[in-house]
């Protein structure tokens, strides 16, 4: 018997255990969060032990997933004897749930990873409380995506929400971040009690709250509606869907850098899990306009979230409205999706899925890097603001260069893996035209420009990014004692550099995770039969790409130029001042600000935002120029709202006098009521 | 694959290389003509590029490696890009690398880096440009591909090779859509190759210049390096507005022999001389916009895309 017959035969028994073991996992994390409360303040024992074994148990459950992903399709279900006595836990693993834990696992090792180099003493919360918040975060996350009844899903989906607001509010004495993570813990609620009353219309009178139950029971249309609606609504308001948005740019800058990564790389990916569980698996994709309202909703937010990161001058909360921009995108190919599955187009819809689906993937590598490379940005150098960083590609090498992968990725641009998702709908917008509803079929084209608007406005939100951040001068003098990050940051971020990669020259990789997807929800997938350095997904002939070739064809030119240069040439070359037209007197502050290079998009999207200006006067001795920019949609929906909850809290609050011969009296009327009442 | 196509696609790249600097000083010639002045010579290019070859770099003294690495990246990217449009033959290994879609994807790259670079040694002109040049991008950026659209919805697929053989397959058959586009693409050429009315390659004006302030740093090989990969650019466009919009001539699939890639270099050669003497006319006849007209100048060119792809629809529906 050869080797590889051993492999896959060992593999394969191992694949009929896969849920067991993930839970193996899973309980994994838990133990070790609970470890952490051994020796709290032991930063060393805490963060070099027990987070690195969290990293290995997070590629482990990847590793598993992708095993699961390959070898067996038949879904695993297990009832734990856990729960109240007649409602046990059901967890269940399919294609679905592994491609998003196999999501989970990798982006969550890179994580674990870096925070083992990053959690330090002496910043909020001890760094062991710390460590059980964050694996229960982990382990959280991975039972919402194997949880198979409502009770299940929404008591870890509350855990989720719980343990992640107290990682938010780690550093609970600054205000700012007390008023975040109260903001995100109401969004989070608001939303909870959507997904709830969503579950309640979906048992559809059986109340049975297994998902099993959930798949057979039969809704009018009426109710399925809701049911779709209640889930858009609350998946929504978790994934940071405009307008439902307002504490993703609040809660990212203010959790800890690792805390972001995972809030923005695997969490905002468990609302859209919940999103595909519930419109394909639950509902079975019932009516067109479903797709519409979703295409509609993701194509607004992605340029919204876009527009808005543009202008941004906090380096967090500018990846923040990326990660709405790119939630947008992937909610966008689910819209698309459920559009042509519902016009019986599915090879279609799963070319649509698969974007989305890769983009889910692509979307919780390269942010997770940015996020973390934010991180060792704001240990180097204690500064958030892009007003007071850059040049630190000279002090900083190893997360510069790191942090370039990332930023190139999730700019959209080849041979990366950001490319890969985006060229995959675009391709999926080009069969819009054959959707049989006349002029639904002229109108969505057009969201293929708002989606290339969207891909360029993301180059240009990037290159301020990294152009500020890690090119130029100094703006402050402090900046030149920055460090690099230590090598287990390195290692994270090197893991995470390397999925982009990897997903961007081998898209056939993650285009068959995700066929096996669209496999068990569509019943189709794309055309997987090309190498494993290309993907053709509807036929070579209609359109085919390759990053591998891509690259090493670049590579090949770029390095045959250089030698050429050097032959035909020569290598000469000294250091200078830099010429900038002659003039001697540069100093860093001509640089562009990240004001500055926001600029054109203020000037040319001025509508979307509330504005607020202080330009000094031409005599003023010290000049300040201030720009402040809002959300507009805070002061038209979320403050009305608030004053209206307020107002109505006072009326109630007149109720409560305060005197005991009140209260009597209360319930005296009560009772003569009941009595009215009942006789 | 036979050796055959290899060298068809080695030379076709090895053409774009060697006349992209010929197109730049054809245009230069012709700009001069119609402005009344003595015109430079047409090799006035490659002795500039022999020139700065020659010549010691002189660096900054805070550059990065990323900004010596872009000189090469920006060269090897539209050496690749060259590649992939079928500017003589549309049989070449690599189209299937990299569709049109990918093709846009590859200038972004370059763009990205060529500002990512303008921003390194931390001037003031540096990062203005790179400002300007990426603004300049995301609004030509969804114009271009509207404008691809148009012609991947008539052919049905994303490979511009399809897209040639398909409307070689039946050659008098205008789409209407087409031609709308085929304006836009005009005016997305102009601007994202730093021409009249958006950007005058002529000048070194400090404060309007969008393409010069961004290599301003540049010096030497690396110079002449970003220059030849501009031309280079130029070329580039040119050939895809020529897949695009007068695909006749090119060596289709099966038809690839010696004498018909003869035609196919020669007409390419004479729609590059048509071709390059118009844009020298509509860069003489238009005066450049203020910068904050561009945004304006590349919505045109969008809504022209977007109307040639309703018109399309309509007429088809």
């Amino acid at each position: 018997m050869s080797p590889l017959d051993w492999t896959s035969r060992y593999l394969l028994a191992l694949s009929r255990h896969d849920l067991s073991l993930l839970l193996v996992f899973v309980l994994g994390w838990l133990v070790l969060g609970v470890a952490g409360l051994i020796r709290p303040h032991r930063v060393g024992f805490v963060a070099r032990i027990l987070f690195p074994l969290g990293a290995v148990a997070g590629l482990g459950g990847a590793l598993l997933s992708g095993i699961y992903l390959i070898t067996g399709h038949a879904p695993e279900i297990l009832i734990l004897p856990l729960g109240l006595p007649d409602l046990p836990f059901h967890v269940r693993l399919d294609t679905l749930s592994a491609f998003f834990l196999l999501l989970l696992g990798i982006a969550g090792a890179g994580i674990s990873t870096f925070a083992a180099g990053y959690f330090r003493s002496g910043e909020g919360t001890a760094p062991g409380l710390l460590c059980l918040q964050y694996h229960v975060f982990l382990a959280s996350m991975a039972l919402v995506i194997l949880a198979d009844d409502a009770y299940f899903f929404m008591v870890v989906w509350e855990t989720m929400a719980l343990s992640s607001y107290f990682l938010v509010t780690s550093q609970h004495r600054i205000p700012e971040i007390r008023h975040a993570g109260f903001l995100y813990l109401l969004m989070a609620h608001v939303g909870a009690i959507c997904i709830l009353l969503c579950f309640g219309v979906l048992q559809g009178g059986s109340w049975q709250f297994t998902f099993n139950a959930m798949r057979g029971a039969t809704l009018t249309p009426f109710w399925a509606s809701a049911a779709f609606l209640l889930a858009l609504t609350g998946f929504g308001a978790k994934a940071g869907l405009v307008p439902l948005h307002v504490w993703l740019p609040e809660a990212h800058p203010a959790a800890p850098s690792p805390v972001s990564a995972m809030m923005s790389g695997i969490m905002l990916k468990t609302a859209i899990y919940g999103m595909l569980r519930i419109a394909f698996d639950l509902l079975h994709v019932r009516f067109w306009w479903w797709g519409v309202l979703m295409l509609a909703l993701g194509l607004f937010s992605a340029l919204f979230g876009a527009i808005f990161a543009a202008v941004q001058t906090d380096m967090k909360r500018l990846l923040a409205y990326s990660s709405i921009e790119n939630i947008g995108i992937i909610f966008t190919g689910m819209g698309l999706a459920i559009l042509f599955q519902a016009c019986h187009l599915p090879l279609f819809a799963a070319l649509a899925l698969t974007a989305a689906l890769i983009h889910s993937l692509n979307h919780s590598l390269f942010k997770s890097l940015l996020f973390l490379a934010t991180g060792s940005v704001l240990h180097a150098t204690n500064q958030r603001s892009l007003g007071k960083l850059g040049g630190l590609i000279r002090r900083m090498p190893w997360v510069a260069t790191l942090a370039l992968i990332g930023t190139l990725a999730i700019a959209g641009l080849p041979p990366l893996n950001g490319f890969v998702s985006e060229w995959l709908l675009l391709q999926s917008f080009l069969f819009t035209p054959q959707i049989p509803h006349a002029f639904l079929n002229m109108l969505i084209p057009l969201g293929a420009a708002v989606l290339a608007l969207t891909a360029a406005l993301a180059a240009y939100v990037m290159v301020k990014f990294y152009g500020v951040i890690f090119l130029g001068q100094h703006r402050e003098p402090s900046l030149a004692h920055a460090h690099d990050a230590d090598w287990l940051e390195r290692i994270g971020l090197a893991w995470l550099a390397f999925g982009c990669i990897a997903i961007g020259v081998m898209p056939q990789i993650a285009l068959r995770a995700a066929g096996a997807v669209t496999g068990t929800l569509l019943g189709q997938t794309v055309n997987l039969s090309s190498p494993y350095w290309s993907i053709a997904p509807i036929s070579p002939g209609q359109a085919s790409y390759s990053g591998l070739i891509l690259l090493a064809g670049i590579v090949g030119v770029v390095g045959f130029t250089f030698a050429l240069v050097r032959v035909v040439a020569h290598g000469r070359m000294r250091r200078t001042v830099p010429w900038d037209c002659g003039y001697p007197w540069q100093t860093s502050r001509m640089q562009d600000t990240a004001e500055g290079f926001g600029q054109p998009i203020r000037h040319m999207f001025g509508p979307f935002f509330r504005m607020e200006r202080d330009l000094p006067s031409p005599s003023d001795i010290a000049p300040r120029y201030r720009v402040h920019i809002e959300d507009r949609l805070w002061r038209t929906i979320y403050l009305p709202i608030a004053r209206g909850v307020q107002r109505l809290a006072d009326a109630v609050g007149v109720l409560q006098g305060g005197r005991l011969a009140i209260y009597l009296l209360y319930s005296f009327l009560t009772l003569i009521a009941l009595l009215v009442f009942v006789l | 694959m036979s050796p055959l196509t290899i060298v068809r696609q080695f030379g076709e790249v090895i053409l774009a290389i060697a006349i992209a600097p010929l197109l730049v000083g054809w245009i230069a010639q012709c700009r001069a003509w119609f402005q009344n002045r003595s015109a430079p010579p047409l090799t006035q290019p490659y002795r500039m590029l022999r020139k700065l070859f020659h010549k010691d770099v002189a660096l900054a003294t805070d550059a990065s490696p990323l900004f010596r690495m872009t000189p090469y990246i920006l060269f090897g990217t539209m050496v690749l890009a060259a590649a992939i449009i079928p500017s003589v033959a549309t049989d070449l290994p690599f189209a299937r690398v990299a569709d049109a879609i990918a093709l846009i994807g590859l200038f972004a790259t370059a763009r990205a880096f060529q500002s990512l670079a303008a921003m390194d040694i931390g001037t003031a002109f540096g990062s203005m440009g790179a400002r300007r040049d990426m603004m300049i991008g995301f609004l030509a950026e969804p114009a271009l591909l509207m404008v691809l659209f148009n012609a991947f919805l008539l052919s049905g697929s994303t490979a511009l090779p399809n897209v040639v053989e398909a409307s070689t397959a039946h050659p008098f058959l205008i789409d209407p859509s087409l031609v709308f586009a085929a304006v836009a693409f005009v005016m997305v050429l102009l601007a994202e190759n730093a021409r009249i009315p958006i950007d005058n390659p002529a000048t070194h004006l400090e404060l309007t210049m969008i393409h010069e302030a961004m290599v301003l740093e540049y010096s030497a090989r690396h110079l002449a390096l970003v220059e030849w990969s501009s031309d280079l650019k130029l070329f580039n466009y040119a050939c895809i507005g020529f897949a695009l919009f007068l695909p006749w001539g090119i060596a289709t699939h099966g038809a690839d022999g010696g004498l018909a890639l003869g035609v196919a270099v020669i007409a390419l050669l004479a729609k590059l001389i048509v071709a390059g003497a118009a844009l020298a006319l509509i860069e003489s006849l238009s005066a450049k916009l203020r910068i904050f007209r561009a945004p304006e100048y590349l919505a045109t060119a969008f809504l022209l895309a977007v109307l040639g792809l309703l018109v399309h629809l309509l007429l088809g529906a």
